[in-house]
């Protein structure tokens, strides 16, 4: 017996009340966008539940991207049975012997939305219980704490079996919650930020402030490759490239050294909220944690906040690295996040930033010039690009090669 | 011209040979440079990785690009008994593997290490319960071929994997240099930690190879330098060849859906037909074999012999493994399976691609005939 749909359960959608056919459609669309190379399958969904109904397709490639998909709280590989006892049977015991190793307990989960079935659960209990147990060898029955639940629903339309149940990223539908903007810089922290503002039902675009010659295309492919990575879990992702570097070399004449790196946070995030708004977002994401660099102590949060009152979201603010990387790490931007190349962080740093500027003189500094304009020319030649989980757009020229 | 050889090496497809040289050509760039050219190489280096990856099923950072099956097998073998050397002393490989494995543990030995080499039985296969056996508190690693270059039989792969599950301190390197787009080897479901494996058996270059090295496994890197493939293996990256060497193994991989039922009709003619022709004893046992060689002897016939016979028909099969048939010495699979030294002597190997047809494989019947005949008369 194949496995023929998936069911999933939901996550906290459940608790949203009215909002819940959104959350559901959002859901859906989360789902249809990580099988989009699985063309057969289809998607049914209701208020409670959802079903991957697969079609031929592979269950075994779809589970493992069905873990990483926000909204979702379990999910049970199942099988469609005729409401006829003598064929639930044998779907029964062939589902189980898939599973089943010596030695193991079981318990018989039933549950019956179609009360006009001839049999109550507990003698489904029953029935399914002595059937498993005379044809399973050195079988016991564990109610409390069994090694496998075989779950039966009888619904009006069918009987649905299962018996493996899977725990899901947990979660809110990725866009459930609004529209938000990572910066992104190239490093371990902002891919984790966005992926975990994400996993709070975000719809995430993404903001790269690019400085050509002082970094390099690949510090550009790297960003690319990041949100490559995060688009897999949304399905799209918009990567926002602002020309920076010519704001960088007029900080560097304005702007004594051990400030200059407080300047330039503050025109990152006016460039960003400048973005944001444009877009339509309702808040900035970055990937700051408290202390681990100089732009990243209170008190330079505090001066660089100063310029924009959008909610700016910071996800690791209490996290310490080791935890930032074991979580880039399982979301495999790690590796790419390593790659040694410069971004624009990285490249025009003093050599003893301030850790604790004043606001009031940071704004003593940038009051000699006007700013805008050149914040407005970055904004109005910022790069859009759209990126695909796995794009090969970028690699066609390549393509024929491979 | 058949080409009957393919387990020495296989004629590159020209798709292939075409990545190859636009590639030199056109994006000749050093990966680690920082320049454009320089990192369009490294695209192409990462994508050939993420193709390679994506046809194993393993991840891309799993790769290591060497320069073939021989340097692979080296690696693997050495890198690995360098690096756990302070856990255990022993190493167990089988009595049938290629000489990049067998002469690489002579070399351990040589250096300290202990090697148990395992018996096969007669046709060729190791036995699980003697690889148990032969497993000490001291052992880190077993090497085991998947599929045999001499006589095709395929080694217990699954279940040796499946046995090491108890043992986590074991490392399990595979050489899949022969077995690679014939048969399946689901990498991570088998247990297996390293595998060798060379594109010039799968219409890639000479030159060119992969070693799958599962995450969190170190081994001792043999090539100090650049530290290029994660400090793992320096050298400049022969980026065209990695190219050309992902793009070969997913043309095999296509071709191997419509081509293995064609491969197994050719070589089941070829030995079915053998069966019925007198003096000929086949080696390969069809249940147990790659269906990519044929092996078998024309006992009173020395294989040299029968080779340029044959080669005078425009026919190319070899003896034994291209390897060792310049030595002359007999084929040390054979030998293990305990097959007389006479008629190991006279063996002969054949080897298919999934370019090969039945019409060619029934032309190479007729000939062999012709030249077992006439050599028979000659020789007797």
């Amino acid at each position: 017996m194949k496995y023929d749909r998936i069911l999933i359960r939901y996550g906290e959608i459940t608790l949203k009340g009215r909002n819940r056919n959104k959350f559901v459609e959002k859901l859906r669309g989360s789902v249809k966008a990580a099988l989009v190379s699985f063309p057969r399958v289809k998607i049914e969904a209701s208020r409670d539940r959802m079903y991957v109904i697969l079609n031929e397709e592979n269950g075994d490639e779809i589970i493992p991207l069905l873990k990483g998909i926000f909204g979702i709280y379990s999910f049970s590989p199942a099988v469609k049975v005729e409401k006829d006892i003598e064929k639930m049977k044998v779907a029964a015991l062939d589902l189980f012997a898939k599973i089943y190793k010596k030695g193991q307990t079981f318990k018989i989960t039933t549950k019956r939305s179609d009360k006009s079935f001839q049999l109550n659960t507990e003698e489904l209990n029953h029935l399914f219980g002595a059937h498993l147990l005379i044809n399973t060898p050195e079988l016991k029955v564990n109610v409390k704490n069994p090694d496998i639940d075989l779950r039966i629903e009888i619904r009006e339309d069918a009987a649905y079996l299962s018996c493996e149940t899977i725990y899901g990223a947990g979660g809110l539908p990725v866009g459930s919650s609004g529209k938000a903007m990572l910066m992104l810089s190239g490093g371990i922290d902002s891919p984790v930020a966005g992926h975990l503002a994400m996993k709070r039902g975000m719809g995430i675009e993404a903001i790269h402030f690019f400085s050509p010659p002082y970094t390099s295309e690949r510090s550009k492919q790297k960003v690319i490759d990041l949100s490559k990575q995060l688009a897999k879990v949304s399905g799209m992702l918009t990567l926002h490239v602002v020309p920076f570097t010519e704001i960088q070399e007029i900080i560097r004449k304005q702007v004594p050294e051990n400030y200059s790196m407080t300047t330039t946070r503050r025109l990152m995030l006016k460039i960003a909220d400048e973005i944001r708004n444009r877009r339509k977002g309702l808040a900035i994401i970055t990937g700051e944690s408290l202390g681990q660099v100089a732009s990243q102590t209170l008190e330079s949060m505090y001066a660089i906040n100063d310029v924009t009152n959008t909610p700016v979201l910071r996800p690791l603010i209490t996290m310490d690295k080791t935890e930032i990387i074991k979580i880039a790490k399982e979301i495999n931007t790690l590796d790419i996040s390593i790659r040694p190349f410069e971004d624009c962080c990285t490249i025009f740093v003093p050599s003893s930033p301030k850790t604790k500027p004043k606001k009031e003189k940071v704004q003593f500094y940038e009051s000699f010039l006007d700013f805008t304009p050149f914040i407005e020319k970055a904004v109005n030649e910022t790069e859009l690009i759209h990126i695909k989980p796995e794009s090969q757009k970028e690699e066609d020229s390549f393509h024929e090669l491979f | 011209m058949i080409y009957f050889d393919n387990s020495a090496t296989t004629k590159p497809y020209a798709e292939v040979l075409d990545s190859f040289f636009k590639i030199s050509n056109d994006f000749f760039g050093n990966p680690s440079s920082l320049h454009g050219l320089g990192s369009q190489s490294e695209k192409l280096l990462s994508q050939a990785r993420i193709q390679m990856a994506n046809l194993l099923n393993v991840k891309p950072g799993e790769i290591i690009f060497t320069s073939g099956g021989t340097e692979s097998n080296n690696f693997a073998i050495k890198g690995a008994a360098f690096m756990y050397k302070k856990r255990g002393n022993h190493l167990i490989t089988s009595s049938v593997e290629h000489p990049s494995v067998s002469k690489a543990m002579e070399q351990l030995e040589e250096l300290g290490f202990e090697v148990t080499y395992l018996p096969v039985d007669k046709n060729g296969k190791v036995q699980v319960e003697d690889v148990e056996r032969a497993i000490r508190k001291d052992t880190i690693l077993i090497s085991v071929m998947h599929v045999n270059n001499e006589v095709g039989t395929v080694q217990p792969i699954r279940e040796v994997g499946k046995l090491l599950e108890k043992y986590p301190n074991i490392l399990f390197h595979v050489d899949a240099v022969q077995g690679i787009g014939k048969m399946d080897l689901p990498l991570k479901d088998f247990g297996v930690d390293m595998c060798s494996i060379s594109a010039h058996k799968f219409h890639g270059l000479k030159g060119t190879g992969a070693l799958f090295v599962r995450e969190g496994v170190g081994l001792t890197p043999l090539l100090s330098g650049g530290e290029q493939e994660r400090n793992m293996r320096s050298g400049t990256e022969n980026v065209a060849g990695a190219v050309a060497m992902a793009k070969a193994l997913r043309m095999t991989m296509e071709k191997k859906e419509k081509g293995i039922e064609k491969m197994k009709n050719v070589q089941r003619g070829l030995i079915d037909d053998f069966g019925e022709m007198e003096g000929i004893i086949v080696h390969t046992q069809i249940e147990s074999a790659s269906p990519h060689i044929v092996n078998f002897s024309v006992p009173g016939i020395k294989s040299e012999v029968f080779i340029h016979a044959l080669e005078q028909e425009h026919i190319f099969v070899s003896t034994t493994s291209a390897c060792s048939s310049k030595k002359k010495s007999p084929s040390k699979t054979l030998l293990a399976m305990g097959v007389p030294e006479p008629i190991a002597d006279s063996s002969i190997r054949i080897s298919l691609s999934y370019e090969n047809t039945e019409e060619e494989a029934a032309a190479v019947l007729n000939a062999i005939k012709r030249v077992v005949n006439k050599l028979r008369k000659v020789m007797n």
